[in-house]
């Protein structure tokens, strides 16, 4: 069991959504984030005044997934956040030691559905 | 002490003297040319107070507009949209005194066009004319037709596009229909439109400036197309949620305010008609909310805030036009009629039509203004349908809110769609999904907050 945490822009969360719901994956937390790797910034401003900005608006996902479900969701999550410019994001793959179904206390691989 | 008693009652007395002396005089001939004419000045004054006044209220309904728009809009175009808003004011108020109020209010040319008062340019900039009074009155109700369409266009629309419309709005098309429905109100019959020829009953603006400016939202929304996940691929709408209904609620709530000055204040005069319309105004809007939130009870087994708030917005359209010549039970009506249809005409045009319209504008403004201008033709205690007066001005009403809808709609496809070939109307979907404050103006409503930008 895997848990797979992608960081990608805000902008791409329809487009990977649709991406992961076509290779079946629909389980899926959604939470907002700031973070910054090589894009580094860009412009904003306050009244005139250049703001630097350099921890940028991102959305996190978490998915966890059964070992076969590992390649088919980075797959989808690559498919739908690339745009080849910096910023597209990253994609992290942890090992998942328990994983439980609050209403039915399944555990393990029916608990990932 | 005693000094000071002494001269205070000789001061009495010479006073009751005096004024005794006084009364005698006016005895004799009453009333004095002077008094007549000084009462007369008293009123003249009277009514620039009230019009100016009742001018103020309908400038803050901008604020009303702009909160409205903000709260059933997302957060990430809440800058984008206040913006608009500002905008349409600024751009609209100097476009209306340059041009719009001439070619509203001038004199006629054969009832289709005014030809004076450009710029106000037959005031002496130093008097304390009428026209100045008038002029404030008539631009903030300018303003407020072309701030409907901001709703209906926001949330995809390049600023840069906006601008322009919101030139051409209060330039020509709110002028144009204006000098038809109200041209004479300045001049009298030198600037009477054909359409007030024939009757027409539009007290203080259904038609002229909600029924206006909803189907010129109607065009921009057409000509805009959805928002990006409106609609499925299965073509079902999809809500979107506003992002502030607090906010939504206190721009309905200052927009009913102002309208205690938009209605009552069409009199342009100062005596007892203020409050018989004030009180027809007040009904009808209570009449629309509550009809509005009964319908979306029945129809989504819930009371539906925003459905409600549209709901009083529409009754305050609704009897815009009939407001100084219908009865107390009348406005009732209106209202109620108009809480229900703005319901209606929301499902209508969402799922029938399938236009993109992210705060009801063309349902409460188009849609409600063409059955408030009907409804004169039924509910005029003189004239109307249900009064004993026939269908004559039933006929006249249908004639000027049909007219109405060809121009503005008309020339709002010419306009927009002319506008979509020649430099885009609409943001970049990437633009789009990423929210158009960052886009269009490099900066955020809401910074240092988390905001789901999409879900």
């Amino acid at each position: 069991m895997k848990l797979i945490i992608a960081y990608i822009q805000p902008e791409k969360l329809n487009d990977v959504k649709q991406a992961l719901y076509k290779k079946e994956v629909f389980k899926l937390s959604v939470t907002n984030a700031l973070g910054c790797g090589q894009q580094g910034g860009y412009h904003e401003s306050y009244r005139g005044v250049d703001i630097e900005v350099n921890l940028l608006k991102k959305v996190r996902l978490e998915i966890a997934v059964n070992e076969d479900f590992v390649q088919p969701t980075i797959d989808a999550i690559v498919e739908g956040a690339k745009s080849n410019k910096i910023g597209d994001g990253k994609i992290f793959v942890i090992s998942l030691e328990r994983c439980i179904r609050i209403r039915t206390e399944e555990e393990g691989k029916e608990a990932i559905g | 002490m005693i000094k000071e008693i002494k001269s205070t009652f000789l001061l009495v007395v010479l006073v009751l003297a005096v004024s005794t002396t006084a009364f005698a005089e006016d005895t004799k001939a009453y009333p004095a040319p002077a008094t007549v004419e000084s009462v007369e000045t008293l009123q003249t004054n009277l009514n620039i107070v009230w019009t100016c006044l009742a001018a103020f209220l309908v400038f803050f309904m901008q604020a009303g507009f702009a909160m409205v728009e903000a709260g059933f809009t997302r957060a990430k175009n809440a800058i984008n949209i206040l913006m608009k808003n500002l905008m349409d004011f600024s751009v609209g108020s100097l476009a209306f005194f340059l041009v719009g109020f001439g070619l509203m209010f001038g004199a006629t040319k054969g009832g289709f066009i005014g030809s004076s008062l450009f710029g106000l340019s037959e005031a002496d900039p130093a008097s304390n004319s009428w026209d100045f009074t008038f002029l404030i009155f008539q631009t903030v109700f300018a303003a407020t037709a072309a701030t409907i369409v901001s709703g209906a266009m926001a949330e995809r629309t390049k600023f840069t596009s906006y601008l322009v419309y919101s030139v051409f709005i209060t330039l020509f098309i709110y002028p144009i229909f204006g000098k038809w429905a109200w041209g004479s109100l300045l001049l009298g019959d030198d600037g009477q439109g054909w359409l007030e020829a024939k009757g027409f009953c539009d007290f203080a603006g259904s038609t002229v400036v909600h029924s206006i400016g909803g189907w010129l939202a109607l065009a921009g929304a057409i000509a805009l197309g959805p928002r990006i996940g409106k609609y499925g691929p299965d073509k079902k709408p999809k809500a979107i949620p506003g992002h502030n209904i607090p906010l939504a609620a206190l721009g309905v709530f200052i927009l009913w305010f102002g309208w205690f000055g938009f209605n009552p204040g069409s009199t342009t005069t100062g005596d007892g008609s203020i409050g018989r319309i004030a009180v027809t105004t007040n009904l009808a809007a209570a009449a629309g909310a509550i009809a509005a939130m009964f319908t979306s009870w029945v129809l989504f087994k819930k009371p539906d805030a925003s459905m409600s708030l549209n709901g009083a917005l529409a009754g305050l359209v609704g009897i815009t036009a009939p407001c100084a010549t219908v009865s107390p039970i009348g406005a009732i009506i209106v209202g109620l009629v108009a809480g229900v249809l703005v319901v209606l005409s929301v499902i209508f045009i969402d799922r029938i039509l399938r236009v993109d319209d992210p705060v009801g504008a063309v349902s409460v403004h188009g849609v409600c203004g063409l059955w408030g201008t009907l409804s004169c033709g039924l509910f005029n205690l003189d004239g109307g349908l249900f009064y004993g007066g026939g269908f004559h001005q039933l006929g006249v009403q249908l004639l000027g809110a049909s007219s109405a809808f060809i121009w503005a709609f008309g020339l709002g496809l010419v306009l927009f769609f002319g506008i979509k070939a020649i430099s885009g109307l609409r943001t970049e979907p990437e633009e789009e999904l990423r929210g158009l404050d960052i886009g269009e103006h490099g900066m955020e409503a809401y910074s240092g907050f988390q905001i789901f930008s999409n879900q």
